[in-house]
């Protein structure tokens, strides 16, 4: 299998097939977040309980989801970059940690906007809120480690290695935080149970779950293109395509 | 382990000479403390109340205050770049390292804890809590700091960059910890906090000096 | 559609500050990185092509004065 896929570790395909799949992408992740929320929006019946204020569900739940499926993408890129000593996948490194950190900000806004109406206020100490902004301090640790060296390569190891330390760590905050929440459980959060997700509701749900997945990968594949040309610029083949 | 004991003579030697670099933070732990009862009011009930957090944080600032400048010295005049290029195993370095670092930042912290009881007016059940998170806790605390400083050794900016990659590492621990203190205080058993810091103690013991290694040596190539 | 009218569809039963407010954000977030990683990439291409020109001037230089 590696024989078969070394050659596509190889900076120059990667920045091709990069290239070549990114529009598709996009345009594929643009349609299918427009399809999901349209139809989220506009064409599902309210929640019984929560009236249309739930519809923030059809970019709160994708965006969570997301995120933590980011950094697991993260940090098998990262492990890999450790163990192999694969150079494009020490550069993805510090290309997927931005968009996982804009995904994590995303769950949190929206997560607020939806608590405030719920809740009653914009921020309460529940486990899911905790964990998600735990989750972004670890994604900026990343890209704070990655800028930090005048040698962008040793950026780039550092951020894999940290993005792997991370991941071993982060099942031990997750039960580590939903234990001190049920420890500390305040008395005005009344939280509603979660009912079966009716299945006119779910569809949209996927659809936007798949658009921002797909979405995350158009933009791995735009930002990792610019990583590759970073780390190219005194190659040969990165010369001749800019003098094209 | 020949070595060991050598580099932990050096590292000694090196602590002996430079006292601001274990006394400031120490010192700092001290300051720290003495600051919450002049901002939240010295109430002694509410400061009982808050003395698991306050004596937490107060550790982990003073402890990542001493840990920026952990390897930046022996990074400077190439001790660490030394040590990899003799193709020396780092690992009894970076065990000097941790046991001085926990010497020198950790067990203070642990001997003033009858000082920081009398600040805050813990009483003594809670003292023994706070004595044995405080034995359990520190070398975890050293251990996270060592590592966020081996991977920021030749970075441009120290620092704040420091905090950030140890604070969320550091989360479990302060949940725990406070609150095998917090249990000590309503009189209830704390054993399972404990059983889960010496369980978390014992796995970062296993895994951060690989991790620290492995920095090192990115650093230096 | 599940609304009567649009003004209904905008008050989104009186949630509509909520609902619109984290859509809205989602979406500049979601634009504001795509445009600059856009940006980045450009940005990056015509540093390099400057200096590569630059390269080439001083070597072109560096022959005339031989």
């Amino acid at each position: 299998m590696f024989k078969w896929l070394h050659p596509y570790a190889k900076p120059e395909t990667v920045y091709r097939l990069c290239g070549r799949f990114y529009p598709w992408l996009m345009l594929s992740g643009v349609a299918l977040l427009a399809l999901g929320n349209i139809w989220g929006l506009a064409f599902t019946p309210p929640d019984y309980q929560q009236g249309d204020s739930y519809r923030i569900i059809h970019i709160h739940v994708p965006s969570a989801i997301m995120s933590m499926g980011t950094y697991s993408a993260m940090a098998i890129a990262a492990f890999i970059a450790l163990v192999w000593q694969v150079k494009v996948a020490q550069w993805s490194v510090t290309a997927i940690a931005p968009i996982g950190a804009v995904y994590t900000a995303i769950a949190l806004i929206t997560g607020m906007a939806w608590g405030k109406p719920m809740w009653g206020t914009w921020w309460v100490w529940d486990a899911r809120l905790t964990s998600e902004l735990i989750l972004l301090f670890l994604y900026l640790g990343v890209i704070a480690l990655s800028g930090a060296f005048s040698d962008r390569q040793t950026g780039a190891k550092a951020a894999s290695l940290l993005a792997v330390i991370g991941v071993i760590n982060l099942p031990v905050i997750h039960f580590s935080v939903e234990w001190w929440n049920t420890l500390h459980q305040g008395a005005s959060i009344t939280k509603f149970a979660k009912p079966s997700i009716d299945p006119s509701m779910l569809w949209p749900l996927l659809i936007s779950i798949l658009a921002f997945k797909v979405l995350m990968l158009a933009l791995v594949c735009l930002r990792l293109r610019t990583a590759i040309l970073q780390n190219e610029q005194h190659r040969p083949w990165v010369k001749a395509l800019v003098e094209e | 382990m020949v070595a060991l004991s050598t580099f932990v003579q050096r590292e000694l030697r090196l602590l002996a000479r430079q006292k601001a670099d274990w006394l400031n933070p120490v010192l700092f732990f001290v300051i720290v403390l003495s600051l919450f009862p002049l901002g939240v009011g010295p109430e002694p009930n509410l400061l009982r109340l808050m003395a698991p957090g306050i004596v937490w944080i107060a550790a982990l600032l003073s402890v990542l205050l001493a840990a920026e400048r952990l390897f930046k010295d022996d990074y400077r005049n190439g001790v660490v770049e030394q040590l990899v290029a003799a193709r020396q195993p780092l690992l009894s370095f970076v065990l000097a390292k941790l046991f001085t670092n926990w010497l020198s930042t950790g067990l203070p912290l642990v001997l003033l804890s009858p000082l920081v009881a009398l600040l805050l007016s813990i009483n003594s059940a809670e003292f023994v809590a706070m004595l044995l998170t405080l034995l359990l806790g520190t070398p975890l605390l050293s251990l996270l700091s060592v590592m966020g400083a081996a991977l920021t050794v030749s970075a441009d900016k120290g620092g704040i960059l420091l905090a950030l990659l140890i604070l969320p590492l550091y989360i479990p621990l302060l949940i725990f910890a406070s609150s095998a203190m917090e249990a000590a205080a309503m009189g209830l058993p704390y054993h399972g906090q404990l059983a889960i810091m010496l369980a978390m103690l014992l796995f970062a013991m296993a895994l951060i000096p690989l991790a620290v290694i492995s920095a090192l040596k990115l650093n230096v190539s | 559609m599940y609304f009567q009218s649009m003004t209904e569809f905008w008050a989104m039963g009186g949630y509509g500050l909520f609902v619109w407010l984290s859509f809205g954000i989602t979406y500049a977030l979601l634009a504001v990185l795509t445009a600059y990683s856009h940006y980045q990439h450009k940005q990056f291409k015509r540093q390099l092509s400057a200096r590569l020109a630059r390269e080439q001037r001083v070597k072109q230089y560096q022959e005339q004065v031989k």
